[in-house]
């Protein structure tokens, strides 16, 4: 898999966009349809409050306290409810647990569903069709690329995000982190792992190393 | 339809490019994109499927060369047009003007308290009554050939495969409907695919998709 900056031209776009864009939000202040205000309002929430930290709290939560991790996989909505979980593109959600025989992969092929509740918006590539076309039909290739090699014995298990429902993936605990508090554990759940091309962090990843 | 958007198995796509930190946005436009496309969803000039086959509508290979946010910008403007809820004249000039014109508002338009309502509540599109349930956990079903001119959620990887029931996840607006001026809601299951069902010999044997499908893009199988 390639690796590149965030500056890189790639996103650069023609002039041209900004323009088209400009154009139609004036057009729709004209007419009254667009209140500015909460335009903004819309985007700090998407882009400063509301992101893949609230999914890593909610796995942190499951690995500590299996009553919780029970009522997660049994109504996710209700469960994510307890927690104060944004509603809005994660409304109808699933939990899918990773365990030594299953391991679990989310994607939308036809567009980019994506549990934003949980997540926040997803990375470009997600969105992006060399993903969308390649992680059904050769899952243990791609999950190579992100650097987890999923064991042969082991199902590879993809969810397609055709409907309205919203999966996220609760990666396995990893092994060293006995008695280590929820908040130093979710510094392991990384968005990846919760998308299922990764599996969790290694204890060595937490901010204050490896001690409880 | 049979768009490149249904891009489950197509080779030759390109590699997965992964940033390192990467921002929730890239550019001012995108944020504005992002924020109009909510807040014309506040207006409810369209469904969300409406929307969906809006970006399928685009031309092949304008879809394959543009980003996530110029799929929504011209979606949008499409369905504006298409809704005579702005004319390509209008656009057209405002793209010569620096500054909105000052028009009196007519319509209220998303507000910050229906943001936070947003951010709180979402729009949860389950239907409460619906059909009694063709399928029930445990059925061996055969997913349709359909290969429909208009939208359907039915990707064509998926299409006369065999699969089994594994949840009932009740009644939702049905899309392939809906898109089109519908106003239908059917019954969702998740069906599982072997790998090899779908792909053939060549994959390993334990491998599934999971898969959200409507009732009738289903079948029974003997």
């Amino acid at each position: 898999m390639d690796h590149h900056d965030s500056d890189d031209d790639h996103h650069a776009p023609p002039e041209d966009i900004v323009v088209r864009v400009k154009a139609l939000e004036n057009l729709l202040l004209e007419k009254g349809l667009i209140d500015l205000e909460a335009m903004d309002a819309l985007i700090d929430q998407y882009e400063h409050k509301i992101g893949p930290h609230i999914g890593a709290r909610i796995v942190a939560r499951a690995w500590v306290d299996s009553s919780f991790k029970q009522r997660l996989l049994a109504d996710a909505d209700a469960a994510l409810g307890e927690l104060g979980a944004p509603k809005n593109q994660g409304e109808h959600m699933v939990a899918l647990e990773n365990t030594s025989s299953v391991h679990n992969v989310v994607v939308c092929t036809l567009c980019s569903c994506y549990p934003w509740g949980v997540l926040g918006l997803p990375p470009v590539w997600y969105k992006s069709v060399p993903y969308r076309s390649r992680i059904v039909k050769d899952p243990r290739d791609v999950l190579r690329e992100f650097g987890f090699v999923a064991d042969a014995n082991k199902e590879v298990r993809v969810w397609d995000s055709t409907a309205e429902l919203r999966y996220m993936v609760i990666p396995m605990r990893p092994a060293g982190t006995d008695g280590w508090t929820e908040e130093k554990l979710a510094q392991l759940v990384s968005r990846d792992s919760m998308i299922g091309v990764s599996e969790a962090l290694p204890p060595s990843r937490a901010a204050d190393g490896a001690a409880p | 339809m049979n768009g490149v958007h249904d891009c489950g198995g197509i080779d030759g796509l390109g590699g997965i490019v992964a940033e390192s930190a990467e921002p929730v946005f890239h550019a001012e436009w995108e944020r504005r994109v992002f924020a109009l496309l909510w807040a014309l969803g506040f207006n409810g000039f369209w469904n969300l499927d409406e929307f969906r086959h809006a970006i399928e509508r685009m031309p092949a290979t304008e879809y394959l060369r543009t980003t996530y946010y110029e799929h929504w910008l011209h979606a949008m403007e499409t369905l504006l047009m298409e809704k005579h809820i702005v004319s390509a004249a209008e656009l057209a000039a405002a793209r010569g003007r620096e500054k909105p014109r000052s028009l009196p508002n007519s319509r209220a338009p998303m507000d910050v308290t229906a943001v936070t309502n947003l951010i709180a509540k979402g729009f949860p599109s389950k239907v409460a009554d619906g059909p009694a349930a063709a399928f029930k956990v445990g059925d061996r079903v055969r997913t349709r050939n359909i290969n429909p001119a208009g939208h359907t959620r039915l990707p064509r990887y998926a299409r006369g495969r065999q699969g089994v029931i594994e949840r009932d996840y009740g009644v939702f607006p049905f899309p392939d409907k809906n898109a089109h001026g519908g106003s239908a809601a059917e019954r969702v299951y998740l069906v599982c695919l072997s790998a090899e069902e779908i792909w053939g010999p060549g994959v390993s044997s334990l491998d599934t998709v999971r898969i959200d499908l409507w009732e009738p893009h289903l079948e029974m199988r003997g």
